[in-house]
C-alpha cells in the first residue's frame, strides 16, 4: 500500500461521488460545486500519472475559469431549486440495465488496456517523461497546425460572442 | 523512526509546513497591526496604542475577540456552502504560500532544502491554479448568505476577479519568456548577474510594463483599495462577508492578508530577483546587514523603552528590545549571516511591497464599478497583451536573423 495507490482510490471515489452529486443535487450551485470536485479529483489523477502540466491546466481552465463562470451565471440569474419529475418508464426499464452493462463493458476493456494495467499495478511510475518542455516541443512542432487551428476556432467563437452581445446602434 | 526513514520527503515536508504555517499566521496577525499603524500615521492618528506597548498585543486581543464572539449563522442560509466558503478562502490562500521559495535551494537539511516547502517544476502554473479557484470563497460566501448585499458583493467580486485574472496571467508571461522555465528557483537563478557591474539583472528592468500591469492586477485580485468594490462599505455594508461573524469573518480577513503576502512574494520572485541580493557578491559587508539592521532597531527600541514608556508597557518593550538585540547579535555570526542572506533579502522585498499596499490604502479613493471594468478590459488587458507580443518579438528576433 503505497501513498499514490491510496491517493488514486480516494480521488477516483471523490470523482465518482462528485459526478453522482452533480446529477442528484437539486440546487444548481450544489451541482456546479460537485462538478468542480470532479475536475479537481481528475487533476489529482493526472498528477498521479505524471502529467503535471495537464493537471495544472485542468484546474486553471476547468475549475478556475469555466466553472467560475457557471457559478457566476447561476448567481446572476438567481436560479432556484430544480423541479423534479418522475423517473420515466423507458429510463427505468431500458436505461438502467443498459448503463450497468456499459459500465461492465468499460471496466472489462480498461482492465485489458495498457492504461488500465498501469492503474492496476499501483497507479504510479509513468513510463514516459511527460515534462512541460517535452509537451511544448510536441505541441509546437508536430502538432503546430492543429494547435493553431484550434486557437483560431476559439478566436472565432470570441468574435461570435462579441457580435451577439453588443448593443444595436 | 521507521516511518521517517521510509518517507523522508513526507516527514520533512510536514515539519516545514508546520513551521511555515506558524510563521505565516504570526505574519498575518502583525500585518493587520502594521496596516492599522501605518494608515493611522498617514491620517495623523496614533492607531492601536493601549494593548501592549505601541499596541503590539492588539493582534492577540483581536484573535481572542474573534474566537469568543457569537457565531451567527443566518437561518435562511445554505448551511454547507456557508461554512465551506471561509474554509475554502483561507485554505487556498495558505496553500499558495507553500510554493514560495524563501531562500536558495542549496541550504539543506536531510537532503531537503530548508526554505522551500514544495519545489515544483510547474511552480508558477500551480500557483495560478490555486489562486484561480480562490474566487469560489468569495462567490460562494456571497451566494450562500441568501441576502441582498452579500449577493451583490459576491457578484461584483467574481466579475472583478475573473476580469483581472486575465491581465494578471498575461502580464507574467513576459517574464516566463525571459526566464524559459515555470520553476521559481529557475526564474530567480535567471536573474543573477549585473548590467554595468551594478544594476542587478532583475526582470523588472526589461519588463517594467509587465510589472506595472502585474501590480495593478494583483491589487485588484486581492480586493484591496482602490479596487475593493466587493466590500465597498458605503454601498454594500461589507460585501460578500456581511453575514459572517466571529471566526468565520476572521478567516476571510486572514485570507485577504495571506493573498496580499502571496502576490507580494510573487512580484518579488518574478520581477525583483527573489532571494538575490541587490548588491554584487564582492561587497562582503552586506553579509552583516541583517544583523546590523536588527541591532539598530533594537537600539531605537531601547531608547524608546527608557525615554517614552511607563509601567507595564516599559516591560513589554524591554522584552522586544532584548529579542531584537539578541537576534541581531546572532545574525552577526558569519555562518548564520551567510545562511540568512537569502531569506533576509526576500523578506525585505516582500515587506516593501506590503508597505506599498498599505500606503496605497491610506492614499487612494475607490474606483466606480464601470470605471473598474473599463480600466481592466480596455486598458490593462491591451497593454499587457502588447507587452507580451513585443517581448516575444524581441526574443525571437535574433533567432530569425540567424536562421
Amino acid at each position: 500500500m503505497n501513498i499514490p495507490f491510496i491517493l488514486f482510490f480516494v480521488c477516483a471515489l471523490l470523482a465518482v461521488a462528485g459526478a453522482v452529486m452533480l446529477i442528484l443535487a437539486r440546487e444548481p450551485i450544489h451541482s456546479a460545486l460537485a462538478l468542480v470536485l470532479v475536475m479537481m479529483s481528475l487533476a489529482v489523477l493526472y498528477l498521479l500519472l505524471g502529467a503535471e502540466f495537464i493537471a495544472a491546466v485542468q484546474i486553471i481552465v476547468y475549475a478556475g475559469a469555466i466553472m467560475v463562470l457557471f457559478v457566476f451565471v447561476i448567481m446572476l440569474l438567481n436560479a432556484g431549486v430544480e423541479e423534479r419529475t418522475d423517473f420515466s418508464k423507458i429510463a427505468k426499464y431500458a436505461g438502467l440495465p443498459l448503463a450497468f452493462f456499459l459500465l461492465l463493458w468499460i471496466g472489462h476493456w480498461l482492465a485489458h488496456a495498457p492504461a488500465g494495467a498501469v492503474i492496476a499495478n499501483g497507479g504510479s511510475a509513468p513510463t514516459v517523461a511527460f515534462s512541460t518542455v517535452e509537451l511544448s516541443k510536441q505541441l509546437f512542432r508536430p502538432y503546430l497546425f492543429p494547435f493553431e487551428a484550434t486557437s483560431i476556432l476559439i478566436l472565432i467563437a470570441i468574435l461570435g460572442a462579441w457580435v451577439l452581445a453588443r448593443k444595436e446602434e | 523512526m521507521e516511518f521517517i526513514s521510509q518517507h523522508p520527503v513526507l516527514v520533512v515536508s510536514l515539519v516545514k509546513i508546520a513551521v511555515l504555517l506558524f510563521i505565516v499566521m504570526t505574519a498575518l496577525a502583525y500585518l493587520t497591526w502594521a496596516e492599522r499603524k501605518i494608515v493611522a500615521h498617514i491620517q495623523s492618528r496614533w492607531g492601536p496604542y493601549y494593548v501592549g506597548a505601541h499596541g503590539l498585543l492588539q493582534p492577540l486581543a483581536d484573535g481572542i475577540k474573534f474566537l469568543f464572539k457569537e457565531d451567527v449563522t443566518p437561518p435562511v442560509s445554505d448551511r454547507l456552502v456557508y461554512v465551506l466558503a471561509p474554509f475554502l478562502a483561507l485554505s487556498l490562500a495558505l496553500t499558495a504560500i507553500a510554493l514560495i521559495p524563501f531562500g536558495p535551494p542549496d541550504v539543506q537539511v536531510l537532503g531537503q532544502s530548508v526554505f522551500i516547502v514544495s519545489n515544483l517544476d510547474i511552480g508558477l502554473l500551480f500557483l495560478f491554479a490555486i489562486t484561480s479557484i480562490g474566487v469560489y470563497g468569495v462567490a460562494l460566501a456571497g451566494w450562500s448568505s441568501n441576502s441582498k448585499y452579500p449577493l451583490l458583493g459576491g457578484l461584483r467580486s467574481s466579475a472583478q476577479m475573473i476580469s483581472y485574472e486575465v491581465s494578471l496571467t498575461i502580464s507574467v508571461v513576459g517574464v516566463l519568456l525571459l526566464a524559459g522555465t515555470l520553476n521559481f528557483n529557475g526564474i530567480i537563478k535567471g536573474q543573477e548577474g549585473y548590467w554595468f557591474h551594478f544594476i542587478p539583472r532583475w526582470h523588472v528592468v526589461p519588463q517594467i510594463v509587465g510589472f506595472l500591469c502585474y501590480i495593478t492586477a494583483a491589487i485588484a485580485e486581492t480586493n484591496r483599495i482602490p479596487f475593493d468594490l466587493p466590500e465597498a462599505e458605503t454601498e454594500l455594508v461589507a460585501g460578500f462577508h456581511t453575514e459572517y461573524s466571529s471566526f468565520k469573518f476572521a478567516m476571510f480577513f486572514m485570507a485577504e492578508y495571506a493573498n496580499m503576502i502571496t502576490v507580494s512574494c510573487l512580484a518579488t520572485i518574478l520581477f525583483f530577483g527573489g532571494w538575490l541580493s541587490p548588491f554584487p557578491d564582492i561587497w562582503r559587508w552586506q553579509l552583516f546587514l541583517p544583523g546590523a539592521g536588527l541591532l539598530a532597531l533594537g537600539a531605537y527600541c531601547a531608547w524608546d523603552t527608557v525615554a517614552e514608556m511607563r509601567g507595564i508597557a516599559r516591560i513589554q518593550l524591554a522584552v522586544v528590545t532584548l529579542l531584537m538585540l539578541g537576534g541581531g547579535a546572532i545574525c552577526l555570526i558569519p555562518p548564520v549571516a551567510a545562511v540568512i542572506q537569502g531569506p533576509f533579502w526576500f523578506t525585505a522585498k516582500v515587506l516593501a511591497f506590503l508597505f506599498f499596499y498599505i500606503w496605497l490604502r491610506g492614499t487612494l479613493p475607490r474606483f466606480r464599478y464601470d470605471q473598474l471594468m473599463s480600466f481592466g478590459w480596455k486598458l490593462l488587458l491591451p497593454v499587457s497583451l502588447a507587452n507580451l507580443v513585443i517581448t516575444a518579438f524581441v526574443i525571437i528576433l535574433p533567432l530569425l536573423r540567424h536562421g
